[in-house]
Formats: C-alpha cells, structure tokens, sequence
C-alpha cells in the first residue's frame, strides 16, 4: 500500500481505518510519512493516540511493532537479549566433541542465531510487506537513560551489538512515539519529532467518532452522550473522561439496552466515564441531573 | 532564497526572541514540509509549521500568536517588534541592576542595607483580606552568600531514602549478570565464573510547594535562594511557588545564574505578598499537576505556614489527594516564632492529619535554619 500523497489523502486513510482526525493530526501525519521523521503524539490518556499507531498500521498494510515503555525498560527487553540457554547447549555439545577449547567457540555461539530480538531491533529488519510501523507507547514512563539511548536509535536508525556488530535498517521504519505526559520528555529527543498535541475532540467531532465506532447506538443516543461528557469535561474535574470513556461508555449503555440517557442510567453507570470516587461524588445528584436534561434538549 | 525561505527564516527568528528554541535544522524541515502541502490553504501552513516548530503544549498558544501576526499580511520587520514585546514581556531586556557579585568582584561595594527585619512585627504574620497583585524586588546575592548557600545546600539532606529503580549494574548481589558471564567466559574459555549485578537506587524526585503569600514575606528571599540551588543541585526537581494562584516556575529556576533566576521568578508571579488560598491552589496543583510530576515516587515538600484565607475550605480533601499522589509528603512550616504553638488554625488542622513528616520550624531567620530543619530525622508522624 502507497502512503498518502496529501494531507487529505492521509485524513481519509485514517478515515476508513475507523479514525477520525481533524485537520491537524492529518497535516502531521503526513509530514512524518513524507518527511520521513517520528511523530511525537502527546495528550491526555484515552485520546487515541495509539490508535493511530495501529490504524495506520492496518490501513498501509504493514506489520506494527510495539514497544511499550515502562520504568527500567532496558536494552535487553527493548533491543535484544542472547539465548543463553541455548549458547550455554552450545558451549556443552562443543564440549563433548571436544571443540570445547576451540578459539572459534565464541563466535559461534555469538551468531544471531543465538539472538532474542526484541522490538527496537525488529523494527530495523526489512519486513515483507514494506517498513512496519515502531509504535513507542507512553514513552513518559521510561526514564532519562532510556530516552537518551533512543535518541541515538532514532537519529541513525541503527543498534550496535558488541559481539555482531551494527545493525543498520534498509528503509528506517514509521515512528510513532506516544507519551500521556506524566513526566517532560527531553527536548532533545523531541527536536528530532515532529509534535503533535492531541486535545479532547470538539462535540462535532466526538459525535462523527462515536459513529464511525459504534455506529449501533444511534443518532440519539449518540448527541445525548457526547453532549453529556463534553458537559463533564467543562467541570475541572481530576480526571475529566477521554475519547475511550465514551466509547466505553456507549457501549456500556448499548449493553444495558438504554436508547437514551435518563438519570437512574447515568447514575447506574457512572464508573465507566469517572474512575475517581471525588469525582464521582461530585456529578452524582444535581450535576447528573441537569447534564441529562441538557442532554436531552441538546439533540 | 525564495521570498517563502526568507520569510520561513524571519519567522523562526522571530519565534526565538519570542522564547522558543529552535535549531536550524528546524528551519529546514519546515521548508520542506512546506515544499510537500499546498500553501495555499493557510490552515494547512498553519498546522505544518506548528507541527516542527512546537515542541510542548504550552508553547501552543504563543505559536499561534506569532503565526497570526506574523502571516497576516507578508512578513514585516516593524510588526515583528512589536509581536515580541506582546508576546513574552518578561523576556525583553528591561534595565536591571548588575548583580552585585560583580561589584563585589571589583570591590566598589558599600556595606548592604538589611532587607530582613530582625523582628518581624506580629502583623505580617497575619494574612492580608484582599489578593494583592505586586511585584517584588529582591536584593541580589553576594558572591559570598552564594557560595554559603551552596555549600548548605549540599549539606541537605531530606529524610527520604533512596528508592531503588529497575537498573542494574555490576556489584554484589543476588542476581547474576549471564551477559556479563557469558563475555567473561568466552575470553576465560570454558572457565565459568559467575558475574552478579545489583539494582540501581537513585534519589526520587522532589516537587517543592511554597507559599509566598503576605504571612510568609520575611521568608521568601531565602526560601528562593535555598530553591534555587536546590533545582540546581540535583535533577527531578519541580518548584510552584503560590499565594493565590499557583505558577510552575521550574524552568526559571534551572537558570545557573542566581540573580538571574530570582528575577525571572519575581516576574513569573503575579501574587507575591498576597493572601493564600492553599485549598484552592492545592485543588489546581492536584488537577493540572500533580500526574506530570508526582511520577516515579516523587517526594512532595510543602512550605507553608498554614494560614488559610478561606479558613480551610476544601483543604482536607485536597491535601489527603496530594498525600495519595506522591510517596512522602513533607510540610515545612515556619510560622512559629513563638515557642508555644498551638495547631488552632483552621487551615492547620485541616492539613495535620494528611502529612507524613511534619517539621515545625520556631525560629527560621537563614538557610542554617532551613537545612538543619529539613535534615533532621523524623520525629513523628503527625497525627
């Protein structure tokens, strides 16, 4: 599958993959697939941002590699690690036809057949169906090591392993590089990236995700629901609900045959869309009441 | 150079004075995002420049500010100006008095009126009504203050341990390193020796909270000091200084220069010497903070006397969410100049119960005071 040619080409690849994108995820997007640069999506979580990873992935038909990051994320579990229990099989089958000395065994059991790949390093090999796309997920969550050594990764795209030497890909792989922001990511790592922040969707366009995702709750439902959670987002609550509280939410009230929004329902189901008891506490009663009114006049 | 190279570099320039750092290599890109959208569709250039040239969500909204003035009509010098001075006040270089090491260093330097009162008259220690708005003029440190308040402040240390992380490196310990093994046994050839690592333990970020309302002026020009060589001390370090309203002035801070740091800090806040709303501040900390930097099993230190304009109102709530949002929470209050001092404050009360580590702090006139009071071990947990 071609990449996309222009901005709109991009927003409707998207499109078609069961995402909607506004104008300006569209334009970065498709200056990271033209300019061949990662894209440093940043947002609050549940906006979708690694949707696009994996949307992206599917519509171009590319294999997606996934690293997710966590603390101590290290080169083993992120780059490669050695098979040591089959080097260490190696070493005992040399041993027993008396090779065990041989000055050859540790380039033996260095070949890269005795390599674990991991997801940085599988991202570099060629692929068939075309460069995959590297989707670094919630890069906030590693630390300053971790960054810097990626930094190194995604200027060259290449690696070095001590005993094979470098590895360097053919066609540098798409990089899409996610963080909820729950730390700054150095400076230097996003100068390479090109930035994109990732706001709540405005009501119209929660409304067309919310169809193109779960086109079963119908028109009602669908302007009753939007309309109420972008009234919760207006609240300065601790963690007002994102993009995937919605979704949940929709389906949430599919699931309980509701076709529209009243209040015993909202209040029954508050849980899926608040997921702190403050803020819980807070909606419930009047706050509740009138969103559903609002609501309900909204369609 | 085409006009549009010409006017893509005037417009970088002009974002740079305006206090985003931009390399040149952005410059570059941003011509050839340029060369691959239709230009004509002045949203499109809108959002291709700002995808290579914003870096962080905050610089959004100055972005769009330049972007507006700037390709209203065909770039100009004259407007540039002004888009600056409207832009980023704090950044033009206003007179400001050399700082006083260097008179020091040239010994021209006449003995320096006190700035701190040695009593401080029983109505400062009181809260004013109203939300004062004004600036505030610190006097510059001497070259031997601030080597003082270096030297101190590598004396810190906070009653916190280290916390271990998910590193490792060579060491004893229970672990074997089989990377380390296997390489040490291919150049021994065939001799296993085994080699173990251990885990990294590392200091946990500290996110500073410090009042500097009206009640807590005698202390401010040390507390900035002391905060200053602290965020430049070590890393992971967040300071908000608030009154009324809460500001995030970490980056300030990280200027080496100490004078130049206090005075980007005095301009960064609107509310010195005003009254406190540590309910509502604390509130604002735990909705648009606290998940950016508590991370990690940061340590939260909070300077405050306590003394609350809104007589505690929400503050209970919003301090049990801060005590659940990071790993200790210390409170440093210096309130008490008098010996005998009773938590009768509704603000006080209000935050006793949420803190891990409560230091009281009698008589607080140098950073002497301040470190000793932060490094002693704990005493109790409040209650």
């Amino acid at each position: 599958m071609l990449l996309p040619n222009t901005i709109d080409d991009t927003a409707e690849l998207l499109r078609r993959g069961g995402y909607v994108p506004d104008r300006a995820l569209a334009t970065s997007l498709f200056l990271a697939l033209k300019l061949k640069r990662p894209l440093f999506l940043e947002g609050e979580a549940g906006g979708g941002k690694t949707e696009v990873a994996k949307v992206l992935a599917t519509m171009l038909a590319r294999d997606l590699v996934r690293l997710q990051c966590y603390e101590g994320l290290d080169i083993a579990s992120a780059v490669y690690e050695w098979n040591y229990p089959r080097q260490m099989m190696a070493i005992r089958l040399a041993e027993a036809a008396g090779r065990g000395q041989d000055a050859a065994l540790g380039k033996d059991i260095y070949n890269i057949d005795y390599l674990i790949k991991r997801p940085l390093l599988r991202a570099l090999e060629a692929h068939k169906s075309g460069p995959p796309v590297l989707l670094i997920d919630e890069l906030d969550r590693t630390d300053e090591p971790f960054e810097a050594f990626l930094l190194e990764v995604l200027s060259d795209y290449q690696v070095t392993i001590p005993e094979l030497g470098t590895l360097k890909a053919i066609d540098p792989p798409i990089v899409i590089i996610t963080s909820n922001r729950t730390r700054e990511v150095h400076d230097a790592l996003k100068r390479r990236c090109l930035y994109h922040w990732i706001d709540y969707p405005s009501a119209e366009r929660e409304r067309a995700i919310l169809k193109a995702r779960v086109p079963e709750a119908g028109d009602k439902l669908n302007a009753q629901v939007v309309s109420f959670v972008q009234m919760l987002r207006g609240l300065e609550l601790f963690k007002p609900p994102g993009l995937a509280e919605t979704l949940d939410w929709a389906h949430a009230l599919l699931a309980l045959d509701a076709r529209e929004l009243d209040r015993e329902t909202v209040e029954a189901t508050l849980g899926v869309v608040l997921k702190y008891q403050d803020d819980i506490a807070r909606v419930r009663g009047d706050v509740a009441a009138r969103g559903v009114e609002q609501a309900q006049a909204a369609q | 150079m085409t006009a549009l190279a010409v006017n893509v570099m005037q417009f970088a320039r002009l974002l740079r004075r305006a206090g985003m750092p931009l390399g040149p290599g952005k410059v570059a890109l941003a011509l050839e995002a340029l060369q691959a959208i239709d230009i004509g569709r002045r949203a499109d250039v809108f959002h291709a420049l700002h995808t290579v040239f914003v870096e962080r969500h905050a610089q959004s909204q100055l972005f769009r500010m330049a972007f507006d003035r700037f390709w209203r009509t065909n770039a100009g010098v004259a407007q540039t100006l002004s888009l600056e001075e409207a832009a980023k006040p704090e950044l033009r270089e206003a007179a400001k008095p050399a700082p006083r090491r260097i008179e020091d260093a040239f010994g021209t330097r006449r003995a320096a009126p006190q700035v701190i009162p040695d009593e401080i008259p029983e109505a400062v220690a009181s809260w004013s009504a109203a939300e004062t708005l004004r600036s505030k003029d610190f006097e510059t440190m001497s070259a031997a203050e601030l080597a003082e308040a270096r030297r101190l402040v590598r004396t810190l240390r906070l009653p916190i341990t280290d916390v271990s992380t998910r590193r490792f490196r060579p060491g004893p310990g229970p672990r074997i390193d089989m990377r380390a093994t296997f390489r040490a046994m291919v150049r021994a050839g065939g001799v296993i020796e085994l080699k173990r690592k251990r885990r990294v333990t590392r200091y946990p970020p500290l996110v500073v909270l410090c009042d500097i309302s009206g009640s807590m002026e005698p202390y401010a020009r040390m507390l900035l000091h002391f905060l200053h060589a602290v965020t430049n001390d070590r890393d992971r370090v967040h300071v908000f200084l608030f009154g009324t309203r809460l500001t995030n002035v970490t980056r300030e801070m990280r200027q080496r220069d100490p004078d130049e740091a206090v005075t980007r800090v005095t301009r960064a806040v609107k509310d010195w010497s005003g009254g406190t709303r540590i309910g509502e501040v604390l509130g604002t900390f735990n909705r648009l903070w606290s998940r950016r930097v508590l991370g990690q099993g940061a340590v939260a230190l909070l300077i405050s006397d306590g003394l609350d304009r809104d007589g505690g109102a929400g503050l209970s709530q919003e301090m049990e969410r801060l005590h659940r949002s990071c790993r200790r929470l210390i409170w440093l209050n210096p309130l008490l100049r008098y010996a005998a001092f009773e938590p009768k404050s509704a603000g006080i009360r209000a935050m006793l119960p949420h803190v891990d580590d409560f230091r009281p702090v009698h008589n607080l006139d140098s950073l002497v005071d301040l470190i000793a009071a932060l490094s002693a071990p704990v005493l109790r947990k409040a209650a």
